[in-house]
């Protein structure tokens, strides 16, 4: 039943993830790329850096667009609903229970014990995208890129929009 | 006191702004959900706010449409929560889905399967940059030594024993809710 995998797929690693919108994305490679292999970790990095060039949360975005690739506008629906919906009806339910715990230790320490958790997932997926970009393009132009990319997100503090066009650019002349 | 249509109307437009400016994932479009709820409209106070998105937090999930949903809800009971939510996610969804629609019609031609690979080291690179962002939150918190050895540990259980990082998580969760209070204190002073 696609649509009931679907729905797992995108509320594990919501139910999980905190930390925000990016700590889900290492969890919803594990599922969509490593679990049901619905996508190639090559497209799943293409719709991470196509999502990351347009606004709005990039959890839903790509829950929205992954739905939509494996089972169409229902695929879609399903996918962005188990993304949205379980954590804001608690929220909306339990707003005076949770209004209470806001400020308590516990609560607290939930989020901080799991960041160590998410880094792993995200230092593993980094790796995996290193070893997609050197069977593809070879580790010259992946060193290239991959320099390119640093000077400007991290010393230019450049918006990712920018480094994506450039990605692309590079890779349509030069590795098309 | 506005109609409700006035404000489901305010809602939507509030939101899509809060959408369509808000580059750079969740956690970067608080300030501009501020600027709209508590700025602009007058919907709640800071303090409320303040308190939105610290139930937020408590909380998995992404946190805008945490906020979304809450603050649509808040202003224009279930319709008011539904619109937040989808003015906020809705568009660039649609946006998405033509964007690489086109990109998956002409996959076959070289150059946009170049396009495709040349993409991959700078995600590789937007990904490095989130885990050193979560190593430097997670070290100022835990200390550098505790972060490492719970990455180490739970990188081995994931990726050494094949364990279902939800499965991971979940237990890491359940700890905490079962640390005794009485640390409370220390922690109180370890944080950021």
């Amino acid at each position: 039943m696609i649509y009931w995998d679907l729905f797992l797929a995108f509320f594990i690693p919501n139910i999980v993830g905190y930390g925000g919108g990016p700590a889900i994305i290492p969890l919803v490679e594990n599922e969509v790329v490593g679990r049901y292999g619905w996508m190639s970790s090559q497209q799943f990095a293409e719709t991470l850096a196509l999502g990351n060039t347009l606004p709005s949360p990039i959890a839903t975005k790509m829950a929205g667009y992954i739905g939509y690739d494996i089972a169409g506008i229902g695929g879609s629906l399903v996918a962005t609903f188990a993304t949205v919906a379980p954590s804001l009806i608690l929220m909306l339910v339990a707003l005076g229970t949770l209004y209470r715990y806001r400020d308590s230790i516990k609560v607290k320490s939930m989020s901080q014990w799991v960041r160590p958790v998410i880094m792993v997932l995200m230092g593993y997926l980094t790796w995996s995208f290193l070893g997609e970009g050197v069977h593809d393009a070879g580790w010259i132009h992946t060193a290239i890129i991959a320099a390119i990319s640093v000077v400007m997100l991290w010393r230019l503090k450049l918006h990712p929009v920018w480094a994506v066009v450039v990605g692309l650019v590079y890779g349509g002349f030069l590795l098309g | 006191m506005p109609s409700s249509l006035t404000t489901q109307r305010r809602l939507f437009m509030a939101f899509l702004r809060i959408g369509l400016l808000g580059f750079g994932g969740g956690p970067s479009m608080i300030p501009l959900v501020r600027a709209e709820a508590v700025t602009r409209y007058q919907w709640m106070n800071d303090e409320e706010f303040g308190d939105v998105l610290a139930i937020g937090n408590t909380l998995p999930g992404p946190i805008a449409t945490k906020m979304a949903g809450t603050i649509g809800y808040r202003v224009g009971g279930v319709l008011g929560c539904i619109n937040a939510v989808v003015a906020v996610i809705v568009p660039c969804i649609v946006a998405m889905m033509v964007l690489l629609g086109l990109f998956t019609r002409y996959r076959d031609q070289r150059w946009i399967q170049g396009m495709s690979e040349g993409v991959v080291p700078v995600v590789m690179v937007m990904m490095a940059q989130l885990t050193w962002d979560f190593f430097q939150k997670s070290r100022v918190v835990l200390g550098w030594i505790a972060t490492l050895i719970m990455g180490v540990i739970a990188g081995g259980l994931i990726y050494g024993l094949g364990i279902h990082p939800g499965l991971v998580i979940g237990a890491i969760l359940v700890a905490a809710l079962l640390r005794p209070e009485r640390r409370r204190e220390r922690s109180e002073e370890a944080k950021p």
